[in-house]
């Protein structure tokens, strides 16, 4: 599944790194420790997070992941969406918690 | 081959520029991706760690054919007992970086799972040196 039928289906944000929306996602990572994330996150995988600062970017460049979702209506910060842009790894929202987004990405992948 | 980085303490916006810079350079260097992944992974770790612990210090990269060899050297409060520091879950990392999401105590455990010689030497007060070593898969 694309990350930009993922955003239809779920009917998510997309604050950031719209030329990413094509990426494939291959599975999913829910975790606010940037460690865990860094090992344990594979590459292609949609990243759950309530983090909102520029690290994540980092990390999701560093691990090529297919893109990050905030939950809880948090937005990122502007260098955060600003490193996005540069790195074509969009950044995606939703008023959900991390528990139920996680959910219905999970059920959405399944199909 | 060898390049070199520079790190400042607490300088979290460019905390992972270093790590960045080499993932590109391995790649051109058409290094196995698993290889890659892996470097990554501890170097990424280990550039975290100056920027969250230390004051300051240098990144060396050394890249020959069968392996790459990365030098942290950091001017530092240095790590008072490397056992305790290795094990997964301790961290001395302030409140301010925990709440960031590092400082889970997962750092170095990370970057030893992802290398294939870790060295640690360290001097309270002075400075912490991390030694990585990853040899390339022969294809």
């Amino acid at each position: 599944m694309k990350v930009c039928d993922l955003v239809n289906k779920l009917n998510l944000q997309v604050y950031a790194g719209e030329k990413g929306l094509s990426r494939e996602i291959t599975g999913g990572y829910t975790s606010d420790l940037l460690s865990d994330v860094m090992g344990n996150a594979e590459q292609g995988e949609i990243w759950v997070t309530l983090q909102t600062h520029k690290n994540t970017m980092a990390i999701a460049s560093l691990k090529d992941l297919a893109a990050i979702v905030l939950v809880k209506g948090n937005q990122p910060e502007a260098d955060t969406a600003k490193m996005s842009n540069e790195e074509e790894i969009p950044i995606l929202g939703t008023t959900l918690s991390s528990f139920e987004i996680t959910g219905r990405i999970f059920e959405a992948l399944k199909l | 081959m060898q390049i070199k980085f520079a790190i400042e303490g607490g300088d979290f916006a460019t905390a992972g520029c270093a790590s960045s810079q080499v993932k590109k350079l391995l790649k051109q260097l058409n290094i196995d991706p698993s290889d890659i992944k892996k470097i990554v992974v501890a170097l990424y770790e280990a550039e975290v760690n100056i920027v969250a612990h230390a004051y300051r210090g240098t990144i060396t990269v050394q890249i020959d054919p069968q392996k790459i060899i990365i030098v942290l050297d950091d001017e530092g409060p240095g790590i008072a007992d490397i056992n305790l520091a290795m094990q997964e879950g301790y961290s001395t990392a302030t409140s301010k970086v925990r709440e960031m999401g590092f400082g889970a105590g997962m750092g170095l455990s990370n970057i030893k799972k992802n290398s294939d010689e870790l060295n640690i030497e360290s001097i309270v007060g002075k400075g912490t040196k991390l030694t990585i070593t990853k040899f390339f898969a022969t294809s």
